[in-house]
């Protein structure tokens, strides 16, 4: 049951974040030069978001599995996050490259803390 | 900033595949992704303390396996069927991987007060994350040069 709950949040969180970085490349404009990748940070710091209010809300084990494992943790991606970070570096834009790990890094623990809160602190 | 015109992917515009196809091509990626994290935690649990090996270990081999594709797919072409990185990458790695869990997990850390493990965490993942990312690219890239051939074959490099 727990394993099935996981699969589909999966399935759920990955297309979430797909048409994420879509609206958000659509938002910054046809043509533009894909320079900072916001469409990952945005889907990276609203499932870290997410996710913080589901811990602070000290939610049951299935609603956990559905939707911090499955969903959040498909929502946001540790993979695609480095490899456009990797690119940024291998084309000149290393303080770019630097700024979206810093900035990651720091929303993502600060949407996460501000989550918990917002659902009633690190209870859980 | 940089002078000189960089040398741009084709990054990563639509997928030439019916976007319905592309959404259950990455959600069936997604669910498969997040099965296989999920499955590494039961293998492999951690406590409710000190260092988060499996989702870093998690990260990290995604991060990998992430450097391999985007050579074989975006970069050098040589994967063209339009559903690969759709469903590999987009779906699967990007569901085996996360940043939320990574978040929290650091967070958590820091409200127990074992800040030295969180900060450690913190750097060792995303350093590893780019490490692995980096040596795996640039193996597939010498693998490539050196005339290794993907399954699927198609010439013509993207300039």
């Amino acid at each position: 049951m727990t394993w099935l709950l996981v699969a589909i949040g999966g399935a759920v969180g990955a297309p979430l974040r797909y048409l994420t970085d879509r609206a958000v490349q659509t938002y910054q404009g046809p043509g533009v030069p894909y320079v900072f990748p916001w469409g990952t940070f945005t889907a990276n710091i609203a499932g870290s978001l997410l996710l913080g209010v589901l811990t602070g809300a000290a939610v049951s084990s299935p609603v956990h599995a559905l939707l911090a494992t499955g969903l959040c943790g498909a929502l946001t991606t540790y993979s695609t996050f480095s490899y456009e970070t990797l690119r940024l570096a291998e084309t000149g834009r290393a303080f770019l490259a630097a700024a979206n790990v810093l900035a990651s890094l720091l929303a993502g623990l600060g949407a996460v803390f501000l989550g918990a809160k917002l659902a009633g602190g690190f209870g859980g | 900033m940089s002078e000189q015109e960089p040398r741009e992917l084709p990054e990563p515009g639509p997928p030439s595949a019916p976007q319905g196809r592309v959404l259950a091509a990455v959600a069936a990626g997604g669910a498969l992704g997040a099965l296989a994290r999920y499955g590494a935690l039961v293998l492999w649990p951690t406590p409710g303390h000190g260092f988060p090996w499996t989702v870093f270990a998690v990260n990290v081999t995604g991060c990998a396996l992430i450097g391999v594709l985007m050579v074989l797919t975006v970069e050098r072409g040589r994967i063209t069927r339009p559903l690969v990185r759709p469903f590999l990458g987009v779906g699967v790695l990007g569901g085996y991987t996360t940043f939320s869990t990574y978040a929290a997990d650091v967070s958590g850390l820091l409200v127990r007060q074992e800040v030295a493990v969180a900060m450690a965490y913190t750097v060792a993942t995303a350093v590893a994350a780019l490490a692995s990312v980096g040596a795996a690219a640039v193996a597939t890239r010498a693998w490539l040069d050196r005339g290794g051939r993907p399954g699927a074959r198609a010439e013509g490099r993207t300039a």
